[in-house]
């Protein structure tokens, strides 16, 4: 008999990457992701995509949200998405993108295959919400 | 168990586990945090293709810089082309559940290099459950064919204890200026540490710190029994027994800890100073480990620990069973908060049909022999 309970848990990893330094809205995300009880893998700063991949990957997250505030979405997040394919860890991964991303490069980006992205001045609650019903526990 | 009782998703999981596919590998840790249904299957068709990798548990307060610790000794180990896999343990809220993950921050010297397993884990609010995931997790790197695996914990009560001693060999690390020996004691870090380690050796107060351990250490040690145990401590080496026998084996076995002093060393984790010192140290414990009955000793000890920990598990689960069909605990604690009846009368009560059905299942027949 094997009867111990399941335990499921939300896992996120919440990445920086490229070469923008500025991390508090990660933080903040990161912070509000744990206080919905979620579990977070923060990346830290200046990661390259294939760091990004190789953490989401290794931890086996539901969630990847990547912020960039540096304007190199339309190279850095293929380069991650494409990562995740070749581990075949892109379908099983909810991916959203934060941070300053001009309107015409959104569609482009959910063409690829992130789920939503969200911009300056999104409320908390929105993304904390989207990630619950889009990444729930199975 | 045979791999042939698995589900097909599984049975595919774990022919890409041992092929070294490393998304099977993270997907059957996931599964293993999860408790996911079929996961002790998966594990028990795992278990023979364990027992290769050298497991290192390091623990130690908060910001005593364990993780960079241990990022620059996978750093060597990767030169020395070893594969490396570890398991980053850190608290969770108590309120939400919830938790950040730091420690891959700080893992950063071998970042996007695969070879470098690195998982985190949190307690996930379940008592006592962490530490067996954590063995867990541990076997499953092992299978895969992980070299070195490191399980790194902050240091602050029985839960970590219990993590770091699924491991072959206790690192603890400590800052300077940590307090004096009366702290290092309370702290109960004594007694697991194999290996000390004081960290920012650059700092003024790192003298003091080590001076307080060392003398802990040998206290230890000459209070055990009269056979002095080291031979591998830095600065026992004139007490070393000059035929090279090893202590354990002169008959005094038994009085002495385990024939292994702990060294005390320093580093500087940020720099790199002192981790070859730390990867000799380490390397020395497990020959130790190999050559004395300790390592024979703890192999067993963990087998009971796992047993036990499974049992309760699947007993906890029973009661709860019981007392899911007897309409659950609210009515019965609302009886006890209003002193209809006590609590030990309650207990007395849903454990007898347990106890009979024990009695019952043991009494005709010898149980060894039963299935």
């Amino acid at each position: 008999m094997s009867a111990d309970q399941t335990q499921r848990a939300t896992r996120c990893l919440v990445a920086k990457v490229g070469l923008d330094g500025h991390d508090r809205g990660a933080h903040v995300i990161a912070r509000a992701f744990r206080d919905a009880g979620f579990e977070v893998i923060y990346s830290g700063l200046h990661r390259a995509p294939d760091e990004i991949v190789q953490a989401a990957v290794q931890e086996d997250v539901d969630v990847l949200g990547i912020s960039i505030l540096s304007g190199a979405h339309n190279t850095l997040v293929p380069n991650v998405i494409e990562g995740l394919k070749s581990y075949d860890a892109f379908e099983d991964t909810l991916i959203l993108v934060g941070g300053i991303i001009p309107e015409e490069d959104k569609t482009e980006l959910k063409n690829l295959g992130v789920a939503e992205v969200f911009g300056p001045g999104t409320a908390i609650e929105e993304t904390v919400d989207f990630v619950r019903e889009h990444a729930g526990p199975e | 168990m045979a791999p042939e009782t698995l589900s097909p998703e599984d049975a595919s999981l774990y022919e890409s586990l041992l092929d070294g596919d490393h998304s099977a590998l993270a997907r059957v840790i996931t599964k293993i945090e999860n408790r996911t249904p079929g996961y002790r299957r998966l594990l028990s068709a795992l278990h023979g293709h364990t027992g290769d990798a050298s497991v290192v548990g390091v623990t130690g307060s908060p910001g005593a810089g364990k993780s960079t610790l241990v990022d620059k000794l996978t750093r060597q180990y990767r030169n020395n082309d070893e594969t490396v896999g570890i398991i980053a343990v850190d608290p969770s809220s108590p309120y939400s559940g919830g938790s950040v993950l730091g420690d891959r921050i700080r893992m950063s010297s071998t970042a996007g290099d695969m070879e470098v397993f690195v998982r985190s884990m949190s307690a996930r609010g379940r008592l006592g459950g962490l530490s067996m995931a954590t063995a867990d997790a541990v076997k499953a790197l092992d299978a895969f064919g992980k070299d070195r695996i490191i399980v790194e914990t902050v240091g602050a009560g029985q839960n970590e204890v219990d993590i770091v001693e699924t491991a072959e060999t206790v690192v603890v690390v400590v800052q300077p200026g940590s307090g004096d020996d009366v702290q290092l004691l309370k702290a109960g870090i004594l007694e697991i540490g194999d290996i000390f380690v004081v960290n920012k050796a650059d700092m003024d107060e790192a003298a003091g710190t080590v001076a307080d351990l060392e003398a802990m250490v040998h206290m230890d040690e000459t209070s055990g029994s009269g056979v002095v145990g080291g031979h591998h401590g830095p600065d026992s080496t004139d007490r070393e027994p000059a035929s090279g026998v090893d202590p354990a084996d002169t008959g005094n076995a038994a009085d002495t800890k385990d024939g292994w002093t702990p060294p005390v060393l320093q580093t500087v984790a940020t720099t790199g100073v002192g981790v070859d010192e730390l990867r000799g140290a380490l390397d020395a414990h497990r020959t130790h480990l190999a050559e004395s009955d300790e390592g024979t000793r703890r192999r067993r000890r963990r087998a009971e620990t796992e047993i036990r920990r499974l049992l309760r598990t699947d007993l906890g689960e029973l009661a709860e069973q019981v007392l899911n069909r007897r309409g659950g605990i609210e009515p019965l604690a609302e009886s006890v908060a209003h002193r209809k009846t006590d609590p030990y009368a309650v207990v007395d009560e849903l454990a007898e049909p347990l106890e009979k059905a024990a009695e019952d299942a043991f009494e005709p027949k010898d149980w060894v022999d039963g299935e």
